[in-house]
């Protein structure tokens, strides 16, 4: 079968610097694939290709669309690649005031969607914001508090809500569990493995923690200085690393 | 007129330059046409966007009345009006079907506007989705492909807060079926007006150089949810001065014992119907 989207020898410079080189990516339907690696290596810039967010230097990457069409993403024009961000992606952001927009409550901020999709009936769009807010285990009487007053655990929570309302194939997360403490991290990562098992989600998920990679990934991709170094099963990669670098990344973790 | 000014204030070049932003602006009604405002001997928020799509659009013969919240007598009217009367030496008038030009902030003239006027606004900020999208950038394509689905945010926030549309001035619509537009801040009782107006609607924005239009005989929608649909404010009681009905009313606080009449915020249709009475 097609991968859902595919990417090839993508590559991006800074300057003298090649943030990512030749990446080669496919992410099929139903599957969680974690990208992991130190900082800088590329992780995040090698996403935000992947979400049409930065034109590849070099490389393209492929999206097969509902219609079955596949579509290389530097080949749609502007119109159409936020309307599919809109629809088919969901982008969930490390910094959640990146991803949510901070003055709105939080049933705008799920409801934006299906407003910029055309619904403009008052009742059904509350409706569905309930029903998402619900989903993501946040109380129905928040829904009228802006994220401002969330903790961080629950604005990654109603991003997600927000990016899943309009049923996406594919969701990019990108460290959406760094800088909370043990027990949310695992609440959230529960409810990240739970919602995309549920409803069949492509999930790319971009971490440097290999606990987050194993507990919620099918396979997994190392990066090393923008290249991957190595691609496998979750387990098979962690448990049995080939690359010298991956080996000395397994072995880095703390026992707990 | 003062011989010292160049005719309504402006050189030629400025007023060439004005009037093609405008042409642009009626040939794409609602889109914000960017323009090199100039400085005017006034300071912005009180009308300089305005001032200057009036100074390039009058001509010798043109009779102009300028209204300030639908007064012709408040500061800002009288000192916009004595300007152009100086500058330009045209006719002045505070008869709004005697005008040909009509300079505004802030209000449509109840009296009913017909084929040949033009009704000027001065708008604060052109951009309807400037509170809620800040980045300039990111407005401008979101005009460019309709994408305004973050226009019914702001009516969502409204109706999840107070429980109906509480949005009463600068109402946004969406113009010919394609723009979406700030109508600048005049309430939104007036926003049915410019639907379907006879006469040409200019929108000038000094301090955000931007002029926008609304052609004679153009749809103007005002957005709303299927469930909440627009509605203007009403009034449970009669002028105090003219006993009108279905005029837009002023609060105007007559004493410290908490005493309150309500009066016509235009004017001119008070005066007049005072005189019919009479």
């Amino acid at each position: 079968m097609t991968p859902l989207l595919s990417a090839h020898g993508l590559t991006k410079s800074y300057g003298p610097r090649k943030a990512c080189d030749g990446v080669d990516i496919d992410v099929t339907e139903g599957e969680v694939l974690a990208i992991v690696g130190e900082s800088g290596s590329g992780k995040s810039t090698l996403l935000s290709m992947l979400a049409g967010e930065l034109a590849p230097d070099d490389g393209a990457v492929r999206y097969r669309d509902r219609e079955g069409r596949v579509r290389s993403l530097g080949e749609i024009g502007p119109a159409e690649l936020r309307a599919l961000a809109r629809t088919d992606w969901g982008f969930v952001r490390q910094d959640a005031a990146q991803g949510l927009r901070m003055a709105v409550s939080a049933g705008g901020n799920v409801g934006e969607r299906l407003m910029g999709l055309g619904q403009r009936h008052y009742g059904n769009i509350r409706a569905q914001a309930l029903d998402w807010l619900d989903r993501v285990e946040i109380a129905a009487d928040r829904i009228d508090d802006p994220p401002t007053r969330f903790s961080g655990g629950m604005r990654q929570r109603l991003q997600i809500a927000r990016n899943l309302v309009t049923a996406p194939r594919l969701v990019l997360m990108d460290e959406p569990t760094s800088g909370l403490d043990v027990s949310v991290q695992a609440r959230l990562l529960d409810l990240i493995r739970r919602l995309s098992g549920e409803l069949g989600l492509a999930v790319v998920i971009v971490t440097h923690d290999l606990a987050v990679a194993r507990l919620l990934s099918h396979r997994i991709a190392v990066m090393r200085a923008g290249k991957v170094v190595e691609t496998g099963l979750t387990d098979q990669v962690l448990d049995d690393p080939a690359d010298a670098y991956t080996q000395l990344l397994v072995s880095s973790v703390l026992a707990a | 007129m003062s011989e010292a000014y160049n005719f309504a204030y402006l050189d030629e070049g400025t007023k060439r330059m004005i009037r093609r932003a405008l042409l642009k602006a009626v040939a794409v009604p609602g889109y914000q046409v960017p323009f090199a405002s100039r400085e005017m001997p006034m300071p912005y928020g009180w009308g300089t966007g305005g001032v200057q799509v009036t100074a390039a659009i009058l001509g010798r013969s043109d009779v102009l009345k300028v209204i300030d919240q639908g007064a012709d007598d408040t500061t800002n009217a009288v000192s916009i009006r004595r300007f152009f009367a100086k500058t330009a030496g045209v006719a002045t008038t505070t008869r709004t079907t005697e005008a040909s030009v009509i300079q505004t902030r802030h209000r449509i003239p109840e009296t009913p506007l017909h084929e040949g006027q033009t009704l000027v606004y001065q708008v604060p900020i052109p951009e309807p989705l400037r509170f809620l999208e800040p980045r300039e950038t990111e407005t401008r394509q979101m005009h460019a492909l309709a994408e305004y689905g973050l226009m019914h945010v702001k009516l969502y926030e409204d109706i999840s807060r107070h429980g109906h549309i509480a949005t009463t001035y600068a109402y946004p619509v969406e113009v010919a079926g394609r723009y979406v537009m700030d109508p600048s801040p005049t309430p939104k009782f007036d926003n049915p007006k410019m639907d379907d107006c006879p006469a040409l609607q200019l929108f000038g924005a000094g301090r955000e150089r931007r002029i926008y239009a609304v052609p004679p005989y153009t749809t103007v929608r005002s957005l709303d949810f299927e469930d909440h649909p627009f509605r203007v404010q009403t009034f449970t009681e009669p002028c105090a001065l003219c006993a009108a009905r279905g005029h837009y009313l002023d609060e105007v606080v007559t004493d410290d014992a908490g005493g309150r009449m309500y009066i016509c915020s235009d004017t001119d249709a008070c005066e007049t119907r005072r005189e019919d009475v009479r």
